[in-house]
């Protein structure tokens, strides 16, 4: 079993801060009404991945992976792992589209619902279902 | 590789199969969207559909005697390139995936010219193609960052395509907000156990991947990964506690996306978790087998059953047929966490015979749709009277859906039970064949309303454009076709949960 000495903690603040930022992402989502909010929280809890990954690219002392322009390579030089920023910049991109296809969507939701509150929107929806039933309800057994 | 050993042989057309059969429709999109004339748009979109249905019959025809294709993206050659493997498995997926595009695009035409505005047209198509991109990219991927990138593709255009159902229910775009929520958070969950098995491994290539993980098989943070990944797909497949997004997204669609997602979004996401499941990590891991044992039995269980009781007591065609999607999500499920080559195979084929069980059904419901302008029973009645071909289609499907034997959905629960029996679980058997007859019930109440009811006086009684009957028929005509002669979907699935039992292989570094 690990210890939970200080050196145990600082020494993995960046899986503290991912947990910590996922888990007030995935937080936000769940519990906030207003879709925009939702749309924030479900971007923090995106970021919390890029962090998650760009850390993981981190090599002790290492330097950011370019080659100095004269190409004199320093054979004892030590680069961080590029591929997760790599990976990152993919999933960037996938970001900011679900982020703008969210808000695009919230504003057709506000054309038609004229509210961005989740509680509202059931309850209008709920309206909706029960006028359905009422008028094309039970068609199941029973005399016509 | 050294350098001196990499052979310039001048690539042929042949072996850009594998990647062909993604490219096609991926530049047929912008193309679709840059002419943006109304009229090019559908032919341009089937034409891409049929280029990747031809090229994957012939993947599946060149894999299906045991060979594995690999192809070098840009000649990078893995675990450093991406890689795409093309094995049974996933060319019959393709052949799926593909073959619904083809059948249901002819229908989409009908539909579309009705349900959307004009100016939205060669949008939808092209968005189309994408949402058909990326599921084609998710079953050909050999790579795992990849195919997260591929699943987004998809998803996201679908999402569009959802919502534009809200030009007939604005529910459309709240049921395609909260598939956008949750789909993204399942993709999330998916790419942090992604990232872990990269922290673990060093790897993405899903052949190294298992290669590695094989070495580390008590190592947390692969446990850790292996959770985050079957429950950010579990969210795409759906499995019963996590479908909630599912039903609503089905409901209010535009009538041929129901169909188009209903066939194939799910079953690409089971074909994704079988992947991971048997080919990345491996059955005899103590983890992986106790998660199928405990976790997805259950659940799949528990799926067939409830979704089945909610789907019998809905008043709405569609919707009900949504929450059978859910049952039948839990067959292949159950046939996942038998563990056995069996089981596998009755996953495999039900994938099949539920994609055009479910195809048949939501055009169906779309050409009623069309007719009397809402899916709920009442709309429905009598319409066995003024739509006779199209009904005796949804009575087809129905069968199909219950499984009677002579239909394709007979099939898969006849292999199911098998693999079931197989093991002595004989308690599974009977389950299966309890919650068949749920499904009865769910599928008589449809007839009842469409076949014994009067149609209203002022109903439009004109039957279903020949352009929609067509593509039903064709399904419709599967779903008994496949019910006879099982040998080709019996036996690519065989050879495909062969493949898959078998393990990953080694990593092919001679191929293109």
């Amino acid at each position: 079993m690990t210890e939970f000495t200080l050196s145990f903690i600082v020494g993995h603040m960046n899986y503290w801060l991912f947990t910590l930022l996922m888990m007030t992402g995935l937080y936000i989502v769940v519990d906030k009404g207003n879709l925009v909010k939702k749309i924030v929280g479900l971007n923090m809890f995106q970021t919390a991945v890029f962090m998650l990954y760009i850390s993981m690219g981190k090599v002790t002392g290492g330097t950011a992976p370019i080659f100095p322009t004269d190409m004199n390579i320093d054979p004892e030089a030590v680069y961080s792992n590029p591929l997760p920023h790599v990976l990152i910049l993919t999933a960037i991109v996938v970001g900011i589209a679900t982020t703008s296809l969210g808000l695009a969507l919230i504003v057709r939701i506000r054309e038609e619902y004229h509210t961005i509150e989740e509680a509202l929107i059931q309850k209008i929806e709920l309206e909706k279902a029960t006028r359905e039933i009422r008028e094309f309800g039970e068609t199941m057994g029973g005399p016509e | 590789m050294a350098e001196g050993s990499v052979q310039h042989t001048a690539l042929s057309l042949l072996d850009h199969l594998p990647v062909l059969v993604v490219l096609i429709p991926f530049l047929a999109a912008p193309l679709v969207v840059l002419i943006g004339r109304n009229w090019l748009a559908w032919p341009l979109a089937f034409m891409a559909a049929l280029g990747s249905f031809i090229v994957s019959v012939m993947l599946l025809a060149k894999v299906r005697g045991g060979e594995v294709l690999s192809y070098h993206m840009g000649g990078w050659a893995p675990p450093l390139g991406i890689e795409y493997r093309i094995d049974t498995a996933n060319a019959f997926v393709l052949l799926i995936v593909s073959a619904i595009a083809v059948v249901i695009l002819p229908y989409a035409r009908a539909s579309v010219r009705v349900e959307l505005p004009d100016r939205h047209v060669p949008l939808f198509y092209a968005l189309f193609l994408l949402a058909f991109t990326g599921l084609l990219g998710v079953a050909a991927t050999g790579d795992a960052f990849n195919l997260f990138v591929f699943l987004e593709i998809s998803s996201l255009s679908t999402y569009v395509l959802i919502a534009l159902g809200g030009y007939r229910d604005k529910r459309a775009l709240t049921a395609a907000f909260n598939y956008l929520i949750m789909g993204t958070i399942g993709a999330t969950f998916f790419i942090i156990g992604i990232g872990f098995l990269y922290m673990a491994t060093g790897t993405l290539n899903m052949a190294d991947l298992a290669a590695r993980i094989a070495e580390l098989p008590d190592n947390r943070t692969i446990h850790a990964g292996f959770a985050f990944i079957v429950v950010g797909i579990g969210l795409k497949v759906a499995i019963y506690p996590l479908h909630l997004w599912l039903p609503n997204a089905y409901t209010y669609a535009p009538s041929a996306i129901s169909a188009f997602i209903a066939a194939t979004a799910t079953k690409v996401a089971v074909y994704v978790l079988m992947r991971f499941l048997f080919s990345v990590f491996q059955p005899d891991f103590g983890f992986v087998a106790e998660t199928l044992q405990y976790i997805v039995m259950p659940f799949a269980l528990l799926g067939m059953f409830a979704a089945s009781f909610i789907a019998i007591f809905q008043n709405d065609f569609k919707k009900m047929l949504a929450y059978s999607s859910i049952a039948q999500i839990g067959y292949m499920l159950l046939g996942i966490s038998l563990m056995s080559e069996t089981g596998l195979t009755a996953a495999i084929v039900h994938l099949f015979n539920h994609a055009i069980t479910k195809a048949t059904l939501f055009m169906v419901v779309g050409a009623y749709v069309l007719r009397s302008g809402g899916s709920f029973y009442r709309s429905l009645e009598g319409m066995g009277k003024t739509m006779p071909w199209t009904s005796a289609a949804a009575i087809v499907g129905g069968l199909s859906l219950i499984g009677v034997p002579g239909t394709a959905g007979f099939i898969s629960k006849w292999v199911l039970v098998q693999a079931a029996l197989e093991q002595d679980m004989w308690w599974i058997a009977l389950l299966v064949v309890a919650s068949s007859l749920l499904a009865v019930i769910y599928v008589w109440r449809g007839v009842e309303v469409v076949f014994m009811k009067q149609p209203a006086d002022d109903v439009d009684r004109r039957p279903a454009p020949l352009m929609m009957i067509i593509p039903i028929w064709i399904m419709a005509g599967a779903c008994v076709y496949f019910g006879l002669a099982t040998d080709v979907t019996l036996g690519a699935a065989r050879d495909a949960a062969q493949g898959l039992m078998a393990g990953p292989g080694p990593l092919l570094l001679g191929g293109h």
